[in-house]
C-alpha cells in the first residue's frame, strides 16, 4: 500500500511506520494481556480499582529499575547488578538510620551516594577491562550481595532490619516515596516516579546531544570513537544510571516497608532486561526506547497481578514470562528488518 | 604565503616515511603531499600499502621514520581525533557510521547542535534536519525523511553523507578510502562529482582508489605504490591513463589477462555453437536461445559433444 511520489521515493503506509516504532509491540502486548485477564479474571476484580492499583504499582517498581536498564542497553551493555544494588543501597538507608540513629535524608543521601560509585565501578571496571558486561557485572553482583550479607549479620546478627519509622526524618520521606494518592483507592506514589523518569530519560535519549551518543555507542563503539564521541564517558554515566535506578527504587521500598532485607531486588535484574527488551530495545544495542521499556514493565505487571486475579498457581508466572520474552524477541527481530528496508 | 618560494605549502606532506610492523616493511621512504584544491590519487593494487599510509596520515598509526608535516610544520598525532581538529577528515571505509541511526543524528553525532542553556541545552533536532537536508542536496541527494535509517541507503549515499559531514564541519583535507569500490557506475559518478566539488572550496582531496579509471579524470597528480614502495608521482599532463593503468597492473600482466578474456570468449562462443546443435537435435525453437555466461558442467557437457562428433552425431554417447 505505498504511494509512488518521486522517481524512486516511495511514501510509507503510516501504520507500517507506527509498526517500525521500538514501543510498538510492547503497547500492543500490554493491551492484549489487559484484554486477556480482563476476560478472564474480570469477575475477581482485576479490572476494578483495587486491581489497577495492584499491577500499576508492581509496574511502576520494575519500570524504575528497567528504564534506566534500557538506556544502558541501548547503550550496548548490560548490568546484572542492579537487584544487589537495590539491596546493599537499602541496608545502607536501614542500618544508618536505625543503628546509628540517623536522619532518614541523611542516609538517602548517603545512599545515593552509594551507588553513584557502584555505578562509576562498573562502568569504569568495563571500560578498562574490555570484558563484556555481562560478566562483569555478575561478578560485581555477587561482591555487592555477599558483602551487604555479610556487613548486616555483623552489624544487627540478622538479614532483616526493621524500624527505620522510628528514625527521624521518616515521614516525610514517606511522604515523598511511599505515600499513596487518590481518594478511595490507593494508588502508591511510585507511579508518579516511574512516570517522570520515563518522561526524564526520554528527553535524553531523543532531546539531547548524550541521548545522540547513547545511540551511536550503542550502534558501533569504534565509530562513534572515531567521530568524538566520548565512548567511555556516556557508558560509566550510563552505568551510574542503573544504580541510581536501583537506589531510587530501594529507598521506596524501605520507606514503604519500613524495613531493608538483605535478600531484597534479588533476581530484579533479569526482569529488568526482560523489560526492555519486550519494550523494543535490541539485545545488541543501538535501537529502543524508554517508553517501550515502561511499557515492557507494564506486560510484567498485568501478567504477574492478572494471574493472581485469575486464580491461578503464580508458579506459573515464571513459565509466562519466558513464553512473553521469547515472542518479544522474534518481534523484536522481526520489527528491525522492516525498519532497515521500510523506506528503501 | 612562502614568498621565498613560488610553491605554496602543502596542507599535508609526508617525506620518506616507514612503517614497520614487526619485521615486515609496510611502507619504506614514500614521500607525498597534496595542496589546496587539489586531488591527489594514491593508487596501487591490494596490499601496496595505501591503507597503511591513510592510517599514518589519519593518525591512526604514527610513522616508523619520516617526517609528516601539516602546513609546513611537523606533526604528532596519537589519535584520529586529533587529526580531525586540525582539518584532516579520514572517511574510511566502514564510514564512521550507525546503520540504525538516523541520517541527520548520524550526520551531527560527537557534534550536536545544541539550542537553550544549562540543564534545558537541548539537541537542537529542527537545525539538525533543516542542514543535512540542504547539505546532502547540494550533492544532489534528495530525502524526503532525515530520520531515515543510514543501513537503508546505497552504498554511494553513505559515502556522500559521509563526505558531506567532513566538508561541513571544516576539513581542509579530506581523506577517501576506497570511496568508489564497491559502487556502481552511476554512483561512482555521483561521488566523483562530489570530489570535484570538495576540491572547488579550495580543500585538498587524498583519494585512495586501485581504479585507475575512477582516478584519472579527477586527479590533478598520481601517487603509484607498489609494495610498499614510492613508484613516483606524476601530474596529470605527465601521464596518460593507459601509462596509468598499465604501471599499475605491470604491463606483463596486463598482457597476459587481455590474452586469457580472448580465450574465455572464445570458449563461449564455441560452447553456443554447440548448444545450438543440441537444440536442433531436439528440433527445438533457437532463435530465443541466449547465453550469457556458461556454468563450468556446460563446458565438460560441450567437450563430451565435441568427441561423439566424429563417430556418431545423434546418439548419446
Amino acid at each position: 500500500m505505498s504511494v509512488i511520489t518521486g522517481e524512486r521515493t516511495v511514501r510509507v503506509n503510516p501504520l507500517r511506520r507506527l509498526l517500525i516504532r521500538p514501543e510498538t509491540g510492547a503497547v500492543v502486548g500490554s493491551i492484549a494481556v489487559w484484554i486477556f485477564f480482563a476476560i478472564v479474571a474480570g469477575s475477581s476484580g482485576f479490572t476494578s480499582s483495587r486491581g489497577t492499583s495492584s499491577y500499576l504499582s508492581v509496574s511502576a517498581e520494575l519500570a524504575i529499575l528497567a528504564i534506566p536498564v534500557a538506556l544502558l542497553m541501548i547503550g550496548g551493555e548490560f548490568d546484572l547488578s542492579v537487584g544487589s544494588t537495590v539491596g546493599a543501597t537499602g541496608m545502607v538507608i536501614a542500618i544508618l538510620s536505625t543503628q546509628y540513629g540517623w536522619n532518614v535524608w541523611a542516609a538517602i543521601v548517603v545512599a545515593l551516594i552509594f551507588a553513584v560509585l557502584i555505578g562509576m565501578v562498573n562502568g569504569y571496571l568495563v571500560m578498562r577491562t574490555r570484558l563484556p558486561s555481562f560478566i562483569v557485572t555478575l561478578g560485581t553482583a555477587y561482591i555487592l550481595y555477599g558483602m551487604t550479607a555479610g556487613f548486616t549479620t555483623l552489624l544487627t546478627g540478622l538479614t532483616v532490619v526493621n524500624g527505620v519509622d522510628q528514625a527521624p526524618g521518616f515521614s516525610s520521606a514517606h511522604a515523598v516515596f511511599a505515600t499513596a494518592l487518590g481518594g478511595g483507592q490507593q494508588y502508591p506514589i511510585e507511579i508518579i516516579w516511574a512516570l517522570a523518569l520515563v518522561v526524564l530519560a526520554t528527553w535524553l535519549l531523543l532531546g539531547t546531544s548524550f541521548g545522540n551518543w547513547i545511540f551511536g555507542v550503542g550502534g558501533d563503539a569504534n565509530a562513534a570513537r572515531n567521530i568524538g564521541v566520548p565512548v567511555a564517558r556516556v557508558k560509566i554515566l550510563l552505568f551510574v544510571g542503573t544504580a541510581l535506578g536501583a537506589c531510587l527504587l530501594a529507598i521506596i521500598q524501605v520507606m514503604a516497608f519500613t524495613n531493608a532485607d538483605v535478600l531484597r531486588g534479588q533476581g530484579l535484574e533479569f526482569y529488568a532486561i526482560v523489560a526492555a527488551v519486550v519494550g523494543g530495545v535490541l539485545l545488541t544495542g543501538g535501537y529502543g526506547s524508554a517508553i517501550g521499556a515502561m511499557f515492557g514493565a507494564l506486560v510484567f505487571g498485568i501478567v504477574e497481578e492478572g494471574i493472581v486475579f485469575a486464580g491461578v498457581d503464580a508458579n506459573w508466572y515464571k513459565a509466562v514470562v519466558g513464553v512473553i520474552l521469547l515472542l518479544a524477541v522474534l518481534l523484536n527481530s522481526y520489527v528491525r528488518k522492516l525498519a532497515m528496508e521500510a523506506r528503501r | 604565503m612562502n614568498t621565498t618560494n613560488t610553491q605554496p605549502v602543502p596542507l599535508i606532506e609526508v617525506q620518506a616515511v616507514s612503517k614497520y610492523f614487526g619485521s615486515v616493511i609496510a611502507l619504506k621512504d614514500i614521500s607525498m603531499s597534496v595542496n589546496a584544491g587539489e586531488v591527489m590519487c594514491l593508487l596501487g593494487d591490494n596490499g601496496a600499502g595505501k591503507s597503511t599510509l591513510i592510517k599514518i596520515l589519519s593518525g591512526v598509526y604514527r610513522p616508523s621514520d619520516g617526517h609528516y608535516m601539516v602546513e609546513g610544520k611537523e606533526a604528532r598525532f596519537s589519535s584520529p581525533r586529533e587529526a580531525l581538529s586540525a582539518g584532516i577528515a579520514t572517511v574510511f571505509q566502514d564510514l564512521a557510521m550507525i546503520p540504525l541511526m538516523g541520517i541527520s543524528r548520524n550526520f551531527f553525532l560527537g557534534s550536536e547542535p545544541t539550542k537553550g542553556w544549562g540543564p534545558f541545552r537541548r539537541f537542537n533536532v529542527n537545525f539538525a534536519n533543516r542542514v543535512t537536508r540542504e547539505e546532502l542536496a547540494r550533492m544532489g541527494i534528495q530525502i524526503r525523511d532525515t530520520a531515515q535509517p543510514v543501513g537503508t541507503l546505497s552504498g554511494g549515499e553513505r559515502q556522500s553523507v559521509a563526505i558531506a559531514r567532513a566538508v561541513y564541519f571544516g576539513a581542509k583535507v579530506l581523506i577517501l578510502d576506497e570511496p568508489t569500490a564497491a559502487l556502481g557506475v552511476k554512483e561512482a559518478g555521483i561521488v566523483l562529482r562530489y570530489i570535484a566539488q570538495a576540491r572547488a572550496r579550495g580543500l585538498g582531496v587524498i583519494f585512495i582508489t586501485h581504479n585507475p579509471h575512477h582516478a584519472y579524470p579527477i586527479g590533478d597528480r598520481f601517487t603509484l605504490l607498489n609494495r610498499g614502495h614510492s613508484m613516483g608521482t606524476f601530474a596529470k599532463n605527465e601521464i596518460s591513463r593507459e601509462e596509468l593503468t598499465g604501471m599499475m597492473a605491470g604491463g606483463e600482466a596486463l598482457e597476459e589477462l587481455s590474452h586469457e578474456l580472448a580465450e574465455f570468449a572464445r570458449t563461449d562462443e564455441k560452447a553456443r555453437e554447440a548448444l545450438e546443435a543440441a537444440a536442433h537435435g531436439f528440433e527445438a525453437e533457437v532463435e530465443q536461445l541466449h547465453i550469457e555466461q556458461l556454468p563450468p558442467k556446460f563446458v565438460d557437457a560441450e567437450q563430451h559433444y565435441e568427441q561423439s562428433l566424429p563417430t556418431d552425431g545423434e546418439s548419446n554417447q
